[in-house]
């Protein structure tokens, strides 16, 4: 067992783990997150995406001791005051989720991808930089939809749009 | 739309249940845990086919932290019986279908690489993986067969007993007679040999399960990932034998998608819940995506050889199929229905074919079963007819799109020769609606634009037709269905006026909560914030048949509208009485009840609270409460139909497909929430364009899975696929009392053949077969260059 410390959507948190255990099985079975998802197990489907000392991570690939000292946020940490994010206002605004399953992961990458490239994003800039993340449900469409949405709202509303 | 306001039906309301999902509190199974549960792994077969000569467990036993081993002799000294399929298949020669026994955990034979072979339980999910490595199977390996070409030959691997040559039936439908007959006249002749890809169904949730037993109550809970709870409750208490209906409660709490592959009773449940009454603990199990490419369900795998019969001006006069069907190792729930009553009834596709005669040989293959996957036969009934069309019209140089008018179904009810009758549809107008969108006369200018920028560019049609709304019981009870398919739902009016609706629907993804709520919202005149919709509960909801084959609309939902009637009639009986009025002059409008030509009135929740209080009626003559139920059974399937049209450019350099355009035009009849629909219609043509272009499920000759990850099997991702261009045109349902028809499963029903036709236009040849890979296009390509250097 090894001991770690990290903040997890603003709290700090410490934990003695397995040191086999990956960061969202910490996430999800030891502080009961359990918004991140696991959807496969060959780093392919981004299900599982949360920031990681700001920047969009694979949590089913990293071991939780790596987050040992890092400032996590999980899709139960972007909504403020019981507010939610613009991204989120606009999943739901523009249908952006089915059944759900893969959208915590699309929201996480989607704040990644403004964070990266700013909040006017056109189409073709989406698709591309979705790679990393599967849906079976939605064909993608109202997802792409709702990211130039949400970005837009992002760049509209700065202090909103902070998310950690 | 705002929650607290009444929400009309048509109009897009956006989702109720979007907020957990969003903020990341969906309850999905494996976000459950159980206090004191242990994990289960199973040790699944390494072999495609193989004896089990012994099981050595006594390692593992020892092992930290686990707590039971168990194999199928355990199973079978508690009695517990195997899994079966639903769906009495008879061969042309009257025989039942030849089903071999499908046991939980294997008993002395696996027979596909993943089979259940024991199952570990742990106090941590990592000691049972651990301790599945110290469990010693002996195996005698045996000759297998995969590949469903090969696997009637004579002399080859026998899988079950009961199926000499691996033949489960060998089936028939239509007019034999009459079709050689129109073969005998024919003008001309297209015939057309298909492989009907294997696909994964890989809802991004992969399949959990937690069965709970309490010693105190002598009963179980499970939870799953179904997509209907009552079948598996059925299912594994008539057949399986695991506990009564009565000790047995089934929740699928938030499911992360189905498409048919969650329908399914598979061992892993069924032995979570036999397992925690061994071990005394609750047991989990999650399913790693791996093992889904291994065990869940796959779909499709079909290979067939059609003819089609015209006359001389390109009218269809006969229709001649020959489908091999892989089933896999097992008959799983409902997958001897898929390749023939839900394949075979569909070969009339949109047009008027006044003889055909189709024979479905079902074959047992060293490979994971086969069952429903989005569409479930009708994808590949509609692949067939969609792809044989546009061949005859390219044979005859015929416009594609004035081929198939020239065929259509014009004339309701119309009453096919395979089974289904149609009762309404307007082919011309989507066909002609679509075309516009598509602005199909501009293609030519188009293509020339694309040559001189070196892509090859095409334009494919897909006039689709599918059976939905599944289905009059007794019809299907008379073509060897074991269930009736039926749906209840209750609606609960509680004194202050807000409403459950109880459904044996089951939504995981298709938006129940907004569209069942929408619909009492506008029936009742109350806000949809003040509706809740209750699924996935045996406990909660007394019988339901789930969501599967877009029937939650029209036959869900119908049975909504009943229980609303008789609501409604009751409701009135009491506003009579509380406003001293005859029954027969109270009206029901924009939630409120009121005396005609008065304006005396009671606002629906006044009602609902006088329903309890009951002072103001006799109780002698109307019941107190408000709340009704009702099972609505339909009377006949629904036809939703459309037509999609796919424009491509391929890169002859690299193969490398690009989707330029997408038009679907489709008919579901009335419209609940066109938002939901529509994206319905995106997933769906995103599933289709997956066959098309990248899906396969590949086994080696040794039955060994080759694509058991997504670094192997291809799924459509964002940069795949263009946005689509929607449009709808509308005839009613007949049948139902909103007219609905259905939408979940269009868009992977039209989408396969409309990329493959615009592919063989793009590239002048008919010989593409799906997935069309980069690799196969670019091969077909560079053929082209060096056929046209030589000309
Ligand atoms: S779980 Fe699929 S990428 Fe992490
Ligand atoms: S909404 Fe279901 S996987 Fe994306």
């Amino acid at each position: 067992m090894t001991k770690i410390s990290l903040t997890v959507n603003g709290k700090s948190v410490s934990a003695e783990v397995e040191p086999r255990t990956l960061l969202v099985q910490f996430l999800r079975e030891k502080l009961l997150l359990t918004g991140t998802h696991v959807g496969c197990d060959t780093s392919q489907c981004g299900a599982c995406v949360v920031h990681v000392d700001g920047s969009a991570v694979k949590s089913c690939t990293m071991l939780a001791v790596q987050a040992d000292g890092a400032r996590v946020t999980t899709i139960e940490g972007i909504a403020q005051g019981g507010v939610l994010h613009p991204m989120q206002e606009a999943f739901r605004e523009h249908h952006g989720l089915q059944c759900g399953f893969c959208t915590p992961g699309m929201i996480m990458s989607a704040l990644d991808m403004v964070n990266r490239l700013g909040p006017i994003l056109d189409e073709s800039a989406i698709r591309e930089n979705l790679d990393g993340n599967l849906c079976r449900c939605t064909g993608y469409h109202n997802i792409v939809k709702a990211i130039a949405a949400g970005a837009a709202a992002m760049g509209a509303n700065p202090t909103r749009a902070a998310a950690e | 739309m705002n929650a607290s306001v009444v929400t009309p039906i048509g109009a897009p309301v956006r989702r109720k249940e979007d907020h957990r999902f969003i903020t990341g509190k969906g309850r999905y199974t494996d976000d459950l845990s159980r206090p004191g549960q242990a994990h289960a792994y199973f040790l699944r077969s390494p072999y495609a086919h193989a004896r089990i000569r012994a099981i050595d467990t006594s390692a593992a036993i020892d092992m930290p932290g686990v707590v039971a081993v168990l194999t199928g002799k355990d199973l079978a000294q508690d009695g517990l019986g195997g899994l079966i399929c639903g769906w009495m298949i008879h061969s042309k020669d009257g025989s039942p279908m030849n089903a071999g026994a499908h046991p939980a955990l294997a008993l002395d034979t696996v027979r596909y690489v993943g089979d259940h072979v024991a199952v570990i339980i742990a106090e941590t999910l990592n000691a049972a993986k651990d301790a599945a490595a110290a469990v010693v199977v002996d195996y005698e390996i045996l000759p297998a067969v995969a590949d469903l070409a090969q696997a009637q030959a004579e002399g080859g691997p026998v899988i079950h007993d009961v199926a000499p040559r691996n033949t489960v039936f060998e089936w028939e439908l239509g007019d034999k007679a009459g079709t050689e007959a129109a073969f005998a006249r024919a003008a001309h002749v297209t015939a057309i040999d298909i492989v009907n890809n294997r696909l994964a169904p890989n809802p991004m949730e992969p399949r959990a399960a937690i069965g709970d037993y309490d010693a105190g109550d002598d009963a179980f809970t499970l939870w799953t990932t179904s997509q209907n709870p009552h079948v598996a409750r059925l299912v594994l208490s008539a057949f399986v034998g695991l506990a009564p209906e009565n000790k047995l409660r089934v929740i699928a709490p938030d499911v992360g998608g189905g498409f048919g592959s969650k329908i399914f009773i598979y061992a892993e449940e069924t032995v979570c819940a036999w397992a925690s009454k061994r071990v005394g603990r609750p047991v989990k199990w999650t399913c790693e995506r791996g093992e889904a490419f291994l065990c869940d369900a796959h779909g499709r795998d079909h290979i067939t050889r059609g003819e089609l019969a015209l006359d001389g001006e390109g009218r269809i006069l006969g229709f001649r199929v020959k489908t091999t069907a892989n089933m896999g190792a097992y008959l799983s729930t409902f997958s001897s229905c898929v390749p023939t009553y839900l394949y075979a009834t569909l070969l009339s596709g949109q047009y008027a074919i006044p003889a055909i005669y189709c024979e479905v040989d079902a074959v047992y293959t060293n490979t994971a079963p086969v069952d429903a996957y989005r569409g479930a036969g009708r994808p590949e009934a509609t692949f067939l007819v969609e792809r044989i069309i546009d061949k005859a019209a390219r044979e005859l140089g015929m416009d594609p799109a004035e081929m198939r008018r020239r065929n259509f179904v014009t004339a309701f009810p119309h009453q096919t020769p395979v089974i289904m009758c149609y009762d309404a549809g307007d082919y011309g107008a989507s066909l002609d609606k679509a075309l516009a969108l598509a602005d199909y006369t501009g293609f030519p200018a188009r293509k020339a634009e694309a040559e001189r920028r070196g892509r090859l560019r095409g334009i494919g049609l897909s006039a689709y037709i599918e059976a939905c709304g599944i289905a009059p019981s007794a019809a299907v009870g008379s073509l060897g269905a074991g269930v009736g398919l039926w749906e209840s739902a209750e609606v609960r009016v509680n004194p202050t006026g807000n409403v459950e609706v109880l459904t044996g629907s089951h939504s995981h993804g298709q938006g129940h909560e907004t569209t069942f709520a929408q619909l009492v919202s506008a029936r009742l005149g109350i806000p949809i914030d003040q509706v809740s919709v209750v699924h996935g509960d045996t406990d909660k909801v007394q019988f339901g048949m789930g969501t599967y084959g877009s029937r939650s609309g029209a036959v869900g939902m119908s049975a909504i509208v009943k229980a609303l009637d008789k609501v409604e009639a009751k409701a009135k009986k009491i506003a009579a009485h509380v406003l001293e009025a005859s029954e027969g002059d109270i009206e029901f409008k924009d939630g409120r009840f009121t005396v005609a030509g008065t304006d005396r009135g009671l606002a629906f929740a006044e009602v609902a609270l006088n329903a309890y209080v009951a002072h103001k009626f006799p109780t002698s003559e109307i019941e107190p409460g408000l709340k009704e139920g009702a099972f609505y059974d339909p009377s006949n399937f629904t036809f939703p139909a459309g037509c999609h049209v796919c424009e491509l450019e391929v890169d002859p350099e690299t193969g490398v497909t690009q989707i330029v355009n997408w038009v679907a035009v489709d008919d579901f009849g009335t419209v609940i929430n066109p938002m939901i629909v529509e994206g319905q219609v995106h997933g769906g043509i995103a599933q289709g364009v997956g066959q098309a272009l990248m899906e396969r499920v590949a086994y080696d000759n040794d039955g060994q899975l080759v694509t058991g990850s997504y670094m192997d099997y291809q799924m459509p991702r964002a940069e795949d696929l263009p946005s689509f261009t929607l449009g709808l045109t509308e005839t009613r349902c007949p049948s139902n009392p909103l007219g609905m028809k259905g939408c979940g499963e269009a868009g992977a029903i039209a989408a396969p053949p409309a990329v493959i036709n615009a592919l063989t236009d793009a590239l002048g040849t008919q010989d593409i077969s799906m997935p069309a890979t980069p690799a196969k296009l670019w091969a077909v390509a560079q053929a082209r260059v060096t056929r046209r250097a030589a000309e």
